[in-house]
């Protein structure tokens, strides 16, 4: 009898320090809380194609992008299929805080400079408390191209305003969408029968194939009855991304010309079914200006 | 019957009593790679950890997330395309050390610690020296050791091989108070 509750206490006596050995690192594990920390990485750069997307650079972080379209895929081969010709934008973007952006770029097109401010309204985080990333996106652009013919475009004349809420989800490690709402403003319009104030909503997306490839779309939705002295198509533009290290590189496929956002919204004019496609790319570079 | 009983109950207080354990949340880790071309350091300084100074077990976990970067992109990076952290969240020890270590008398104890390190969803037998100064009624505990993230899976690509040490050396810095 003593032998057996002997035993049965020795082994009680094993058995609780063993568990009390394997239970350190399980006593820890009820301390880690779960993360609350943001969503990062929604999108790899600051634009899908033309589309901006929430992302802006960190505090301290410089952002050069070179945005480069070739002529139409279509124009044939005395054109050496839209080669000969180039579109091009160079752009820098500044974190002026973590939330906070700043850009200026400046187009061929039509010799036009944007600058913008971006504002990370609200960030997706982990524990999915808050679903979505909001940025605040609020772009003014300037064309130059001079019009011997037409001398009353002045400064003001040349100006367009565009607020754009951006809407981004990261729904897995892969796939992250944004929906973008516009609203365009145009001082001031060819026609009477054009609108100043326009409305468009672009949808865009990324699907990650690698850790460090993806690809991407995005589609812009321009209600008709708002420009009517000209053909406007909606723009669609697919692209592959590929990141290495500081640099991302995205080869694009476009219906649009225009890189900004008052272009490729309004402004795009090619069908992809006629082959209006124009092939390009764009190269971001990431330079840390001030270490935190 | 009894004499067992009050001799076993005697057992339970005495290991009971020897269980002082020793916590913290704010313990420190750090990561370097040093090459010609680029300096990475990161630092974690929300390692949680807990050691038995009698069983001379000791513990510590920490969320990958709370690796802090200079450089932010690098940060993302680390979580996206290295570590994985969304997969991986957090990254484990679970060991014993060997040599003696008095958390009654102050001083400095060079001890080798041994144990199972998981990151990266990867788990290796690790050892490497390390000291517990006893101070204050607290345990810090401080190692250097070096760590190849091709063991854990941790894939490096081409492109930047250069740019990373091939083992980085791993620093610990947890100061323990005693467990209320």
């Amino acid at each position: 009898m003593h032998g057996t509750v002997f035993s049965v206490i020795l082994f009680l006596f094993i058995y609780s320090s063993e568990a009390q050995d394997s239970s350190l690192l399980t006593l820890l594990k009820e301390q880690d809380k779960p993360s609350t920390s943001n969503v990062s990485a929604t999108f790899k750069a600051t634009h899908i194609a033309n589309l901006q997307t929430v992302e802006s650079p960190a505090k301290g972080d410089l952002n050069f992008i070179i945005m480069h379209r070739f002529g139409k895929i279509n124009d044939g081969s005395y054109n050496f299929f839209g080669l000969d010709n180039a579109t091009l934008r160079l752009g820098l973007d500044y974190g002026i805080t973590d939330r906070l952006a700043a850009g200026i770029g400046r187009s061929s097109l039509e010799k036009t400079f944007d600058g913008y401010l971006k504002y990370k309204l609200l960030r997706q985080t982990e524990d999915g408390k808050m679903p979505v990333s909001v940025s605040l996106l609020e772009t003014v652009s300037n064309y130059t191209l001079k019009f011997t013919d037409k001398t009353y475009l002045n400064a003001k004349y040349r100006t367009t305003y565009v607020s754009q809420i951006l809407i981004a989800r990261k729904i897995n490690r892969s796939v992250s969408l944004q929906l973008a709402p516009a609203m365009l403003h145009f001082n001031l319009v060819p026609t009477s029968k054009d609108n100043n104030d326009v409305f468009a909503a672009t949808v865009g997306g990324r699907v990650k194939f690698t850790k460090r490839m993806s690809i991407t779309g995005e589609y812009t939705y321009l209600p008709s009855g708002q420009i009517n002295s000209r053909d406007v198509k909606n723009s669609l533009s697919l692209g592959w991304d590929i990141e290495t290290g500081g640099h991302v590189f995205q080869l694009v496929f476009s219906n649009s010309q225009g890189m900004t956002e008052s272009q490729y919204i309004t402004r795009t004019t090619g069908s992809w079914g006629k082959g209006d496609i124009y092939f390009g790319f764009n190269i971001s570079r990431n330079f840390t200006l001030k270490k935190k | 019957m009894i004499r067992l009983l009050s001799l076993t109950l005697l057992l339970f207080w005495n290991a009971s009593s020897f269980a002082q354990l020793y916590v913290t949340s704010d313990g420190e880790i750090s990561f370097h790679s040093h090459t010609f071309l680029e300096d990475i350091n990161a630092e974690n300084k929300k390692v949680t950890a807990i050691l038995d100074p009698v069983k001379k077990n000791i513990a510590f976990s920490m969320l990958m997330k709370g690796f802090q970067f200079k450089r932010k992109l690098m940060q993302e990076h680390f979580n996206e395309n290295y570590v994985e952290s969304d997969k991986f969240p957090s990254s484990t020890f679970n060991g014993s050390f060997t040599g003696e270590l008095n958390k009654d008398k102050e001083g400095a104890y060079p001890v080798s610690v041994k144990g199972s390190m998981t990151i990266h969803g990867v788990t290796k037998m690790v050892q490497a020296p390390g000291t517990f100064t006893v101070k204050n009624g607290s345990i810090t505990g401080v190692a250097s050791f070096k760590l190849n993230p091709a063991d854990y899976n941790i894939d490096i690509p081409f492109i930047v091989r250069n740019k990373i040490e091939k083992e980085n050396t791993i620093e610990v810095n947890i100061d323990f108070k005693p467990k209320k």
